[in-house]
Parts: structure tokens; sequence; C-alpha cells
């Protein structure tokens, strides 16, 4: 059938039948050989079945009155509640701001917290509250490499501390 | 230059298998996902939205040692193919070009560090991807690399970052770290043993995903799968990092027994599978992709049971690589219909392996 075309790039025609597992569920997908190697061999798109998020998306729909009106939208970019679940993709960093009540719980649910533990930007001009908690988590990175005995990594941390207290 | 041709071989020094346990893992990636201030990003950004942060990212180029005599390849301005192969080589995602075969969205671009295995998607889902591909198990060096890159990134761009929920991201499922890690293996013992089942059961309750790729009549597609970290929020990179590293060599012992039992208990099914592979490979006229991808697993697996002799994991990465669509037009230098590429697929494989020498089985 010349307009059997390809699931994932619609362009080329579909020769490859395959059947993704990923974490218990399963997607069959006709593919080109392109897009068929893309997604058999190591990929670097993003798992789709993966979290729960199209489930959670679904129950903001369901949540009372005024809590989810689906009209909000963010001011910077437009994105509405109504497009966010459809895609599960946020429009700009001030969506955060926008939806925060929805992410805090969803964040929840996706990662059992909200509390980012990682890595602390430090922005161009920081502010004293800034430049310490980087300083905490380059500590606590440091303490953590020194006692994995991983000196090379513990130098390198060294420096990033040094550096912070000469600003 | 930014003109792929300058660096042809860009993105393949994982090939070399020279990482830790390289017959099992194939490769280790780490990426990071970062967005930068002001702009919208993902679907909701507009061209200018794009084209500010490329020319954000442009301006750092020169100032970051890790960027500087790199290699910037905007997406609109290459031809077809090579955005293929740079798809091939797992380098770009079908994202970043656009999901039809037209024009890739404007502002789309990868740069390629001198240092190999460093590369910066520009404009994919979010304004930027930072990832780094080592060869075989190297979580906590690959980690490093793109944590050097972001700090010195960082020190020049607006990240938007949040003082609760950490790097904001396009996708929720990416936010606080922004790190996602992954370890593509190898896993035929667990498949023939159907022990496999159960060891990707595992994986989901302690918080890793995984993918694997069924062909038809549901027989695994080369027995490789990815296994990832699946939260990013809430624990620190390293942690991260250092939990899947403990997994995935928790995966390989539990591979490195079933092989050992298949040895045990079906010696001659085995390395009759495996001396077919080969063969097949050897002396084939024509074969599918699937086709190669199974039996470039089984003569794999021989390699790393030490049943066939002489023969290396890098020439078994290359032809992985090399005999995908894009890489075979390459070499002919035209486009292939489907009958043709199976035939020219074919031809390379026994080329390669010719030029191995023959391979004599232990008495
Ligand atoms: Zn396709
Ligand atoms: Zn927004």
């Amino acid at each position: 059938m010349p307009d059997d075309l390809c699931d994932n790039c619609g362009s080329r025609p579909a020769t490859v039948n395959l059947t993704q597992i990923e974490n218990n569920e399963m997607f069959s997908y006709h593919l080109c050989e392109d897009c068929a190697a893309e997604k058999g061999l190591e990929t670097t798109s993003e798992p789709s079945g993966s979290s729960p998020l199209p489930d959670f998306l679904a129950q903001i729909g369901d949540e009372p009155r005024g809590e989810g009106d689906p009209d909000s939208e963010c001011s910077f970019c437009g994105l509405t509640l109504t497009v966010f679940r459809e895609t599960g993709r946020l429009g700009c960093p001030h969506c955060y701001e926008t939806f925060e009540s929805h992410l805090r719980r969803l964040l929840r649910r996706v990662h059992g917290g909200t509390k980012h533990v990682g890595k602390i930007y430090l922005p161009p001009d920081p502010t004293v509250s800034e430049m310490e908690k980087r300083m905490e988590a380059l500590r606590r990175k440091l303490h953590r490499a020194v006692e994995a005995e991983d000196f090379e990594r513990a130098a390198e941390l060294r420096d990033r501390i040094h550096s912070l207290e000469l600003v | 230059m930014n003109d792929f041709t300058t660096i042809p071989d860009y993105g393949l020094s994982w090939l070399e298998a020279s990482g830790e346990h390289s017959d099992i893992v194939l490769s280790t990636r780490v990426r990071l996902a970062r967005n930068l201030q002001g702009h919208a990003f993902g679907a909701r950004a507009r061209v200018n939205d794009r084209q500010a942060v490329l020319a954000n990212f442009k301006g750092v180029l020169g100032r970051s040692e890790s960027l500087m005599n790199g290699t910037l390849l905007e997406m609109p301005d290459l031809g077809p193919r090579t955005r293929r192969i740079l798809l091939e080589r797992r380098l770009v995602t079908s994202d970043l070009l656009g999901k039809t075969e037209g024009d890739p969205p404007v502002g789309t671009a990868v740069h390629f560090s001198h240092r190999d295995p460093l590369s910066v998607m520009v404009n994919e889902e979010d304004h930027l991807r930072i990832q780094s591909l080592l060869s075989g198990l190297r979580l906590q060096e690959s980690w490093r690399i793109v944590d050097e890159l972001d700090e010195e990134l960082g020190r020049e761009l607006p990240y938007a970052f949040h003082h609760e929920f950490g790097f904001l991201t396009s996708c929720p499922t990416n936010v606080g770290s922004g790190l996602r890690a992954s370890v593509f293996m190898h896993l035929p013992g667990l498949v023939l043993t159907k022990e496999i089942g159960k060891v990707l059961q595992s994986l989901a309750q302690v918080g890793l995903t995984f993918r694997g790729l069924y062909g038809e009549g549901s027989e695994v597609v080369g027995n490789f799968f990815q296994v990832s970290n699946q939260t990013t929020l809430g624990k620190s990179e390293e942690d991260l990092v250092d939990h899947l590293d403990k997994i995935v060599r928790q995966v390989i012992q539990y591979e490195i027994q079933a092989r050992q039992v298949l040895l045990r208990d079906a010696r001659g099914v085995t390395e009759d599978k495996i001396w077919r592979a080969y063969g097949l490979l050897r002396y084939a006229r024509a074969l599918s992709f699937e086709e190669l991808m199974n039996l470039l697993s089984g003569v794999r697996l021989g390699l790393s049971l030490k049943l066939l002799p002489g023969l290396r994991v890098y020439t078994l990465n290359k032809m992985m690589i090399f005999t995908q669509s894009a890489h075979l037009e390459q070499a002919v230098g035209r486009d292939l219909e489907s009958e043709e590429r199976d035939s020219h697929r074919a031809a390379y494989v026994r080329r390669v392996l010719a030029s191995e020498g023959d391979i004599t089985p232990n008495p």
C-alpha cells in the first residue's frame, strides 16, 4: 500500500512492525527503516510511557471547580491548562508559576517530591542567599566525593568552592 | 567551519569498545536539559525565541573552553542525508529535525565539542540538551563531562532555575536536575533463559525505566535494552547516576550468570545459534535491518563467550552504525530503494568480516 506511511516520521513507507516495551506497557509501531533503527538502537528520545503523566493530566480535568480552571492561561507564553493536559509539555519558565499548584501535585506523583536537591545554579548577579545555597550544595558534593575517595572529583569541587569564596 | 564533512567520524568514539563491560554495555549516555529565562520553549517557542536562544548560545562559543574549536551545525543548512546520518548516530533526535521530512525548524542546531563525545542540541524540546556518549559503562565519567560544560554555560547564560523545583524543563518529568542517564545493554542470556521479564520488572520497582524492542512474533530485536533513571527531582545528580550504576552492575551479573547457564545446559544449541549467525553474516546476499540486528546479537554473544576467537567488539559496533540506511547511502553516494539497501547492507557486512580474516573454531 503506497499510503502506508511510518508512524513516527509520517514521510517514508513503513516496512517494520515493532512493539516497544516500556515499563510493562506495550507500544506498537509500524515504522520505516530509519525510524526503526532509531527506536531499536539506543535512542535519545524520551520514554513516552515512563511516567504517570497522562493519568495525572486526565485527573486534572476532574478537579473541583475553581481549582482546575481549564482556561487559566500563562501570561508569558499563553499556554492553557487544556493544552498542557493534551501535550504534557509546559511552554516557558513562567508556566511553573502560573500552574504551580497543579504542578506541585504532579511533581509529587511523578518524582515523589517537589524539592530539588542537586546542583544549584548561580545567576550572573547572585544574591547572598543564592551564593550560600550553591556553597551548601557544593559542600555536600565535596563531602560525598571525599567519602567515595574520589579525589579527582573532590579537587574539582574544591576549585568551584574557592572560586565562589573569591566573589 | 559548519559542515559535517569536516568531522566525518564524530560521535563514533564509543565504537572502540574501550569502556568497562563493553561487550555487554554498548554505551553510556548522560544528558542535561536546560532552558533560558525569558523565552518560550518546545512547541510554544516562536521563531524569534528560537533565534534568540541560538544567538545566545553562539555568543558563548568563543568563551567556553569545552565549546571552543568545536563545530556548530544548523539543521536547516544540512542536506537530508546528513541529517539522517546524525540521527543514526544518535547525535540528534527526530524532534530536533521536526517530525516531517521538510525543513527542520528555524534555530535548531547541534554543537560538537572538540572533545568527541560531548554535544549540545539547541532548540530541541528544551533550549539546550547537553549530552555525552561514552563506550561501555562509564556513568560517573559521563556525568562529569556534561557537568563541566554545564558549569561553563551556566556562567554565561541566564538559566531558568527555580528555588524549589530546580532547573525548569519543558516536560515536568525532567525538572529538577534535568538529568537523564542511560545505559544501552545487550542481554541475550536473560532473554534466552526467559529471565528477562523478572529482571525488567524489578528495574521498574527501583525507579528505573527500560525500553526494549520486539519484532513480529514477540522476538526481541537484537536483545538490546536501554535502562535509564525515571525521576529527576529530589535526588542529587550523583545519587541518580550512582543508583543507576549500581543496578546496571547487578543486571550485568545476572546476564553473566544466565550465559553460564546457557553454556552448561544448552551448549550445543547455543554454539549452533552463534555459528549460524556468523555464517549468515559472512555469506548472506541480502539482510534486512531486523535480521541483521538479530544476527549481530548472536555473534556478539559468541564473542563475549569467547566462542568466536579473533572477532572484536569494535567490528560489531561499527557494523551496527554503518549498516543503517543513511550510512549505506552515504557510502554508495546515492539514495537506495529498500531491496537495494538489503543487498548493500549484506555486502558491507561481508566485506568487513572478510577483512577481519577467517575465524577458526576452538577444537
Ligand atoms: Zn519513519
Ligand atoms: Zn508559559
